[in-house]
């Protein structure tokens, strides 16, 4: 049990792809405008993740290792496109509203990344569910930054949610900041390096704050 | 020695060979699967995007098969062949919904669709497909604010032809702050499709009534 939750506390906190490994930046920087398109793409990356660590977990002893990059990368990028197709079939709405970062989850490293750090030597289901703690992991980190930008940038948060599930959902947008006119520069990609940056302190503040108060509390322990 | 290894060099070709089947076969059921539907939802999406620029009480026939196919032509901006949706009302046609692209987007071609009506007025202009930067010049889109409805109505006649611009250079047509370039663009295109709209009249409504 206890490697099943070092598996998540790995891919949510400790590794997290987004704000730790920064894997895949890419995407993190371009999609992260809002916090809907963030969480797309991150839910299609996390899906991907699951399914090609998963499939390469069950073909890791059948794959000689001189080959194993090219076949992992033919896993990717078939289930990559399978999934768009999925998309692009049923939901023509997402589907154009991340364009072009959907294909481009092929050659986002993080993928390929966990399919030859851990699914290549790991069994099928702790591989599924790193990979899909992975990309979950990378999908709050993109919901965190779409939402900072999205506050500072426009004074909303949740606009376009009507794009990706239907037009009921055009009410939920949140006017943070009612009648508010725009901070340019946080729309733009130097806003996206700005909040990635404000998100990587972030996360090492509290890892260091953690780890110096982990000791004191033990010696307080012991000390009890 | 040499054998065993070119044996060896075999069999790996051969596992790659194998996976690139089965991707490949996965891939053309999924394609062949899918192919169906999002033909259907694309044509659903198009009907939808050209009733937009054409209103219901414009029309009564089926948009998306009368159509007329129209040269690549410099006014509309268009670098191939593109299809002109007819409305009609009663078998006479009432307008048209023709595809222009503006070349000079912020981030280049800005994709349009624009309805017009027989008297020259617009019905309605709809941006089908841009890359001006999220968050700025996005707001062309109908789903992101009203800007683009405010075409509905004018024509050529009002505001004269030298007033086709944003009010930034002079012209009637307002635009956001920061973004200009992407307005300035799909007003200018706007106003062209409407000078070729007016030139080609004959082809639209002339043979359209010939064939009656």
């Amino acid at each position: 049990m206890s490697e099943y939750r070092e598996i998540v506390e790995n891919g949510l906190w400790k590794q997290n792809p987004g704000l730790v490994q920064l894997l895949g930046l890419c995407p993190t920087l371009a999609v992260t405008s809002t916090v809907v398109n963030g969480v797309s793409l991150g839910l299609a990356t996390a899906l991907v993740m699951a399914g090609s660590s998963g499939a390469v977990a069950a073909v890791r002893n059948f794959v000689p290792a001189e080959i194993r990059i090219p076949v992992f990368i033919l896993i990717i990028a078939v289930l990559v496109t399978v999934i768009q197709l999925t998309m692009n079939a049923y939901m023509l709405g997402l589907y154009q509203v991340l364009g072009i970062f959907v294909p481009l989850i092929v050659v986002n490293c993080i993928v390929l990344g966990r399919a030859e750090a851990f699914a290549s030597r790991n069994p099928v289901l702790p591989a599924v569910l790193d990979g899909f703690v992975m990309g979950l992991g990378l999908t709050i980190a993109l919901a965190l930054l779409g939402g900072l930008r999205e506050i500072a940038g426009r004074g909303t948060l949740l606009s376009g949610l009507d794009l990706a599930l239907g037009e009921w959902a055009g009410d939920w947008v949140i006017h943070v900041i009612p009648g508010y006119k725009g901070f340019l520069v946080a729309m733009l990609p130097p806003g996206a390096f700005i909040g990635l940056g404000l998100l990587i302190a972030g996360h090492n503040w509290v890892t260091l704050r953690r780890a110096r108060s982990a000791p004191r509390s033990a010696v307080a322990a012991a000390e009890a | 020695v040499i054998a065993e290894a070119s044996r060896e060099s075999l069999r790996t070709g051969g596992i790659l060979l194998a996976f690139a089947a089965a991707g490949t076969a996965l891939l053309a059921f999924t394609f062949g699967a899918t192919r169906p539907i999002i033909a259907k939802t694309e044509e659903a999406q198009k009907l939808a995007l050209v009733q937009q620029v054409l209103p219901p009480a414009l029309h009564d026939n089926d948009l998306m098969r009368d159509t007329l196919e129209l040269a690549p032509a410099p006014e509309l901006g268009t670098p191939a062949a593109t299809v002109a949706y007819r409305a009609r009302l009663g078998g006479r046609p009432t307008g048209v919904a023709l595809e222009a692209v503006a070349p000079d987007g912020y981030s280049g071609r800005i994709h349009l669709l624009i309805g017009i009506r027989a008297d020259g007025q617009l019905a309605g202009v709809r941006v089908v497909a841009h890359r001006e930067t999220p968050g700025l010049g996005d707001y062309i889109e109908a789903a992101r604010s009203d800007w683009i409805l405010g075409f509905a109505g004018k024509s050529l006649a009002g505001p004269p032809r030298q007033d086709w611009k944003v009010k930034k250079d002079g012209g009637q047509f307002d635009y956001m702050a920061g973004a200009t370039i992407t307005p300035r663009a799909v007003v200018k295109a706007v106003a062209k499709a409407l000078s070729y709209h007016e030139r080609h009249r004959d082809r639209f409504y002339g043979a359209a009534e010939a064939r009656q």
